[in-house]
């Protein structure tokens, strides 16, 4: 295996409703990672995560280029799903040799549809997306089952969210963040019962951006580049009603795989959008009350769609080249009810 | 093929499928729109490159930097290069045949797609001179096609060798 590093990391600030267009919004944020890198381009590789159904713009992922810039002709590839998995193909690419340094970017302009809506489009489209099942109420769903078997209570999903935004005040990237008194989201009205408005993800319009270096290039990039010492990412059955909603076996193999048990972890960036997915993700994991989860704040607090995942991943690199963690885990997810799912360990040495 | 007792196959469903989205435009298209709906064409320069684009998207996609500067352009322009059309579409209302043309605006450094009328067809050639025929000032509107067609104008052709930058 060669050795492969997330050497820098930028993001937007990720806002209810962006004025700008995709590239207007991404280039900064391309523009910061690549500085930050201090590699010059062109890149060896570039890929990038989104999906157009968002801003209803067709071949707005092609128009995104002008802001990584396709000149001279690039090698360049793209996923219909969040950026951790256009970061998994430049990882690959890396492995095989066709690379030392790739540029992996993702956006999301999810403001001018109605994103719950726009989600129900990836359901079987013959038998189930007739019936317009929203993002939230599949969640919900899985919300119950999941208090069912474990007995919890939704204080528990309460102080997930509470946590999230009080970590929060210190990311000046995120959409929600301040002080919140459990017992007043109690209080609070359900959105799809048994979840409440706090237990789900801010829709919002963001962008990110990181750079991937192997060996030497990783070494002369960064002081102390995040290695990625395992990845993998497993994906369960489309239908809902085949799988265990309040389990993520998916999860749980893709760590093992991962390796996130040979050794012990400081801090963990778990993409979980709904309040009791974390928990669930915590379980799959196998994380410890001892482990920081989501520092940042997490999805609860700045869901950038298509983006969050990558996110994931460069707020648990950014941790391990500041030093303020030696073993990172960084979790992406992708689909309804945590579908899709890619665990990633980095460490600093 | 099958036999007469097994059901036939289900050949149609229904699925009515309808998202709304309110499109914003961008920052730099938006300032575009705005200048034609004024009867202005606004592109902007590279700070880099220095080549100026329209219509503007806000960047420069050769050098991967923000376009800032905004430029006012002539309303007239240089063919580079053209086809004549002489196939029906029901989402053009621009009488057939036209010539399918592209417009190095005066000022600009990349041409922009647009159609010639208002000349016998076969007189429409590169380096043309041309000019923009609008919609009557109080149908301008934040569209492209407040811009109706080119017309040609009485100047002398453009040499190609001047245009060669520009294909």
């Amino acid at each position: 295996m060669r050795e492969v590093a997330v050497v820098s990391f930028a993001q937007s600030r990720h806002v209810r409703r962006e004025a700008r267009n995709e590239v207007e919004i991404l280039m900064p944020v391309v523009h910061e990672a690549v500085e930050r890198s201090g590699i010059a381009r062109p890149f060896d590789f570039t890929c990038s995560g989104s999906t157009d159904f968002l801003q209803g713009q067709p071949f707005a992922f092609v128009m995104a280029l002008d802001a990584a810039g396709a000149w001279p002709p690039i090698a360049e590839s793209h996923v219909e799903m969040d950026g951790a998995w256009a970061l998994y193909e430049a990882w690959v690419k890396i492995q095989a040799g066709q690379a030392d340094t790739a540029l992996v970017y993702a956006f999301g302009k999810s403001s001018p549809g109605d994103l719950p809506e726009v989600l129900s489009r990836q359901l079987d489209p013959y038998v189930v997306a007739p019936l317009w099942p929203d993002a939230v109420s599949l969640a919900a769903l899985q919300a119950r089952a999941w208090l069912e078997k474990t007995g919890r209570s939704e204080r528990d999903l309460a102080e997930v969210a509470a946590r999230s935004r009080r970590s929060a005040k210190a990311n000046p990237h995120a959409t929600l963040a301040g002080d919140y008194e459990v017992a007043k989201l109690l209080a609070e009205p359900h959105l799809a019962a048994p979840l409440r408005r706090h237990d789900c993800p801010p829709i919002c319009d963001g962008a990110a951006a990181l750079v991937l270096a192997a060996g030497d290039v990783a070494r002369r990039a960064c002081k102390r580049p995040a290695w990625i010492r395992g990845i993998d990412h497993r994906i369960e059955p489309h239908a809902l009603g085949a799988r265990d909603l309040a389990d993520s076996p998916s999860t749980r193999l893709a760590g093992v795989r991962a390796g996130v048990g040979k050794g012990g972890v400081d801090v963990a960036e778990l993409h979980a959008p709904f309040a009791h997915q974390e928990w669930i993700l915590r379980e799959a994991l196998g994380l410890g009350a001892g482990v920081d989860v989501n520092p940042s704040g997490g999805a609860l607090s700045a869901n950038p769609m298509m983006a969050a995942g990558l996110i994931r991943i460069g707020e648990a690199a950014r941790r391990i080249s500041d030093g303020a963690a030696r073993r990172a885990v960084a979790h992406a997810t992708s689909g309804p009810c945590l579908q899709q799912n890619l665990v990633c360990v980095l460490e600093g040495a | 093929m099958g036999d007469a007792s097994e059901p036939k196959p289900v050949k149609t469903i229904k699925t009515p499928m309808r998202l709304e989205y309110q499109y914003t435009a961008g920052e730099a298209t938006s300032r575009y729109l705005r200048g034609i709906a004024q009867g202005r064409i606004l592109g902007q320069r590279c700070p880099s490159c220095k080549k100026v684009y329209v219509p503007p998207r806000g960047s420069c996609p050769r050098c991967a930097v923000a376009t800032t500067e905004e430029v006012q352009l002539s309303d007239k322009g240089t063919v580079t290069t053209f086809a004549i059309v002489r196939v029906p579409s029901e989402n053009i209302s621009v009488p057939l045949p036209f010539a399918s043309v592209h417009i190095l605006l005066d000022g600009a450094d990349i041409p922009f797609f647009s159609v010639v009328q208002g000349c016998p067809l076969e007189r429409v050639r590169i380096g043309m001179r041309v000019r923009a025929e609008w919609v009557p000032r109080e149908e301008l509107a934040p569209t492209a096609t407040s811009i109706r067609w080119f017309v040609p104008i009485d100047e002398p052709d453009v040499p190609f060798e001047k245009l060669e930058a520009a294909l």
